[in-house]
């Protein structure tokens, strides 16, 4: 059975995915990252693949995708480091990416892959819905790989509910009008959307990401969702950290206490 | 036949593939533009600020000494003349009466060399709406006349500082503001690029310029269409307009002239269908300067116009079915052609447009051929750079 899958039928509340860009801040620290989230308490690991042109990403992210690419992450490179991790990485493990590096690569090469290594699902912000239904959702379910779409206070129910049909593993609700990383606090508005959506009923589970920072942001949108995913502000503690296992597993902990 | 499908390709070029956040904006123009551009109305009001404000008919003006210098009857279509100096205002009259119209209150968009900046600030003054430019901070040091143009005409020039800090990373951050502020804002993008359908609808606000040109060749040599139609393409809105009513007429020659910056092998270029292939940028489907990894490549021209690694969907397509020939002309070459136009003709021209003036050099045509070549810009923002270059 599919992790993502396996993890939303024993876990339906608070989930926590943990996001950082691969080859950063090191590009030997992805799979010591992955093992530490792991370690520490998370649920769901999402790696980001760097891309020179990241729209829906704030400078946090954008910063650690340029230092990741200078250190020569790519695609190739992240299949090789990814290559055993399912001998130390039990949780699922999601990529977040953009399409053009992932059309260079392959699309089916890369789905290949993503099975091979062990990669449960995929997230790609920029791949239009119909093209996916178009073009690649055969090869998704081919390979057994969960896709996620987002949605946004902006969607209207109509498209909720195709993204609904069409999306498998989770929904990912961005929580506000925004880039990554770029509002803090949860207000009223936003927790009106919260529960709009909520109250639809959708049959996939949802996961609230964007502005999400620390344990307070992640218990409040916890209310209204499954769950939810840091990005931003994880990147931030891990690009000057001395001592990756420990500050992640301080940072895990203190979110999902 | 070369037209936009319902999709939003040409051929295989074109599509939308932009976040989820974008959507509902892109759908309400999608929706919405075509029945709104049809109107009586707007038709109305574009047109007459087309004719009182911008200065159109431009005129399309008998090159005397530059014919008789290439043997040929050459003919200036001189969009160098609109207000603004280029023919990027024809795009911003239409995207603004739009953007009125769909309700917006303000305005986002993208700059390179600050022509679509200043061309979109002016606009905005003329309609009393909020402006925001984005331009990479690079760009922001290289052309400081156009910086303080835009903030006479009371926009917001804001720097992009991500990535290569010039217009693809202008591009980026609008489309990331975009994201922040999708209700209120319209994003006036300024070239036949990004999601459908801005390709097609900057092209049908550009092509004000084949369609003179039509009556113009038929009043002057009594043939609407001429032998040869030359533009020079960054992103590639001034040939999209100057080629958009010769698409589907085949007699007709289409010349796109690309920036080979300091030579095609040099490391240094923006020569796109020389040195691209196909990907995705700023949200069409296209050929871009990209590694064999997928990233995007930072391109190099002496003309900030053309000085982006990807071209606008429409001109992939012309690529790919060979409708439009492509050259690529070096940096030393458009300024040569630059100078010569300035002392045959008394036309200082943008060194974009110089560009497409060197093609002249490089391309075949028979004796008393009719060509015309699309002046898109003036020279003066590139003083700065006529001066440095000297030569003259």
């Amino acid at each position: 059975m599919n992790r993502i899958d396996q993890l939303f039928q024993q876990k339906k509340e608070r989930v926590l995915s943990i996001y950082f860009t691969a080859g950063f801040p090191k590009l030997e620290d992805t799979l010591p990252i992955m093992e530490a989230i792991e370690a520490a308490g998370a649920d769901i690991i999402e790696i980001g693949i760097p891309y020179s042109d990241p729209i829906a990403d704030g400078p946090t992210i954008q910063d650690s995708n340029m230092i990741a690419l200078e250190n020569g992450m790519s695609l190739k490179v992240l299949f090789e480091q990814l290559k055993e991790m399912r001998k130390t990485v039990s949780i699922p493990v999601v990529f977040m990416g953009y399409l053009n590096p992932i059309i260079q690569y392959g699309m089916e090469n890369f789905c290949a892959k993503c099975k091979e290594v062990g990669v449960d699902g995929l997230i790609l912000p920029d791949l239009p819905m119909q093209q996916f239904l178009d073009e690649f959702k055969g090869l998704f379910d081919k390979y057994e790989l969960r896709n996620t779409f987002l949605i946004s206070p902006q969607t209207s129910e109509k498209r909720i509910r195709e993204i609904d049909q069409h999306s498998n593993g989770f929904i990912y609700m961005v929580s506000s009008h925004s880039i990554t990383g770029a509002k803090t606090g949860i207000s009223d508005e936003q927790v009106t959307y919260f529960e709009r959506v909520a109250a639809m009923d959708l049959k996939n589970p949802r996961l609230i990401g964007f502005g999400i920072s620390d344990a307070e942001s992640f218990s409040k949108v916890s209310q209204y969702s499954n769950g939810a995913i840091i990005g931003s502000s994880f990147i931030k503690k891990i690009k000057d950290s001395k001592n990756l296992k420990e500050d992640i597993k301080t940072y895990i902990q203190e979110v999902i206490r | 036949m070369i037209r936009v499908d319902e999709k939003g390709f040409y051929g295989k070029f074109g599509g939308a593939y932009i976040p989820e956040m974008l959507h509902p904006n892109i759908e309400e123009l999608r929706e919405n533009y075509e029945s709104i551009v049809a109107t009586e109305e707007f038709q109305k009001e574009f047109k007459l600020l087309l004719k009182d404000y911008v200065g159109r008919p431009t005129p399309l003006y008998f090159a005397t000494r530059l014919s008789e210098k290439f043997g040929a009857k050459i003919y200036l279509k001189r969009e160098d003349l609109c207000h603004t100096g280029a023919h990027k205002i024809n795009n911003t009259i239409g995207q603004i009466i739009l953007a009125k119209k769909l309700g917006k209150k303000r305005i986002i968009a993208e700059t390179g060399a600050g022509q679509h900046g200043v061309a979109t600030a002016t606009v905005c003054a003329l309609m009393g709406m909020d402006c925001t430019i984005y331009m990479g901070s690079i760009d922001i040091q290289r052309q400081r006349p156009n910086v303080e143009r835009m903030r006479i005409l009371g926009a917001k020039v804001v720097p992009a500082t991500s990535g290569s800090q010039t217009l693809k990373d202008a591009t980026n951050e609008a489309m990331r503001q975009w994201i922040n502020n999708p209700v209120d804002t319209h994003y006036i993008i300024g070239s036949v690029v990004g999601p459908h359908p801005y390709p097609e609808m900057v092209a049908r606000f550009q092509s004000v310029i084949s369609e003179e040109m039509k009556w113009q060749l038929l009043e002057k040599e009594g043939n609407e269409n001429p032998d040869i139609v030359v533009a020079c393409v960054g992103g590639g809105s001034n040939a999209a307009g100057a080629f958009y009513h010769y698409y589907n007429v085949p007699q007709v020659r289409l010349v796109a002239v690309e920036a080979a910056g300091l030579g095609i092998s040099s490391g240094k270029s923006a020569a796109t269908t020389v040195l691209g292939t196909s990907g995705i940028l700023h949200g069409s489907k296209t050929l871009l300067m990209q590694t064999a990894d997928g990233q995007v490549i930072e391109p190099h021209s002496i003309s900030a116009g053309l000085d982006y690694p990807g071209i606008g969907p429409v001109h992939a397509h012309l690529f790919d079915i060979g409708r439009a020939e492509f050259v690529a002309v070096e940096d030393e070459d458009a300024m040569n052609a630059g100078i010569a136009l300035s002392r045959t003709e008394g036309i200082i021209p943008a060194i974009e447009t110089a560009h497409a003036l060197h093609a002249l050099s490089m391309i075949e045509f028979k004796k008393d051929d009719v060509i015309v070549i699309n002046l898109s810009g003036r020279g003066d923002k590139d003083l700065d750079t006529y001066i440095k270059w000297g030569g003259y």
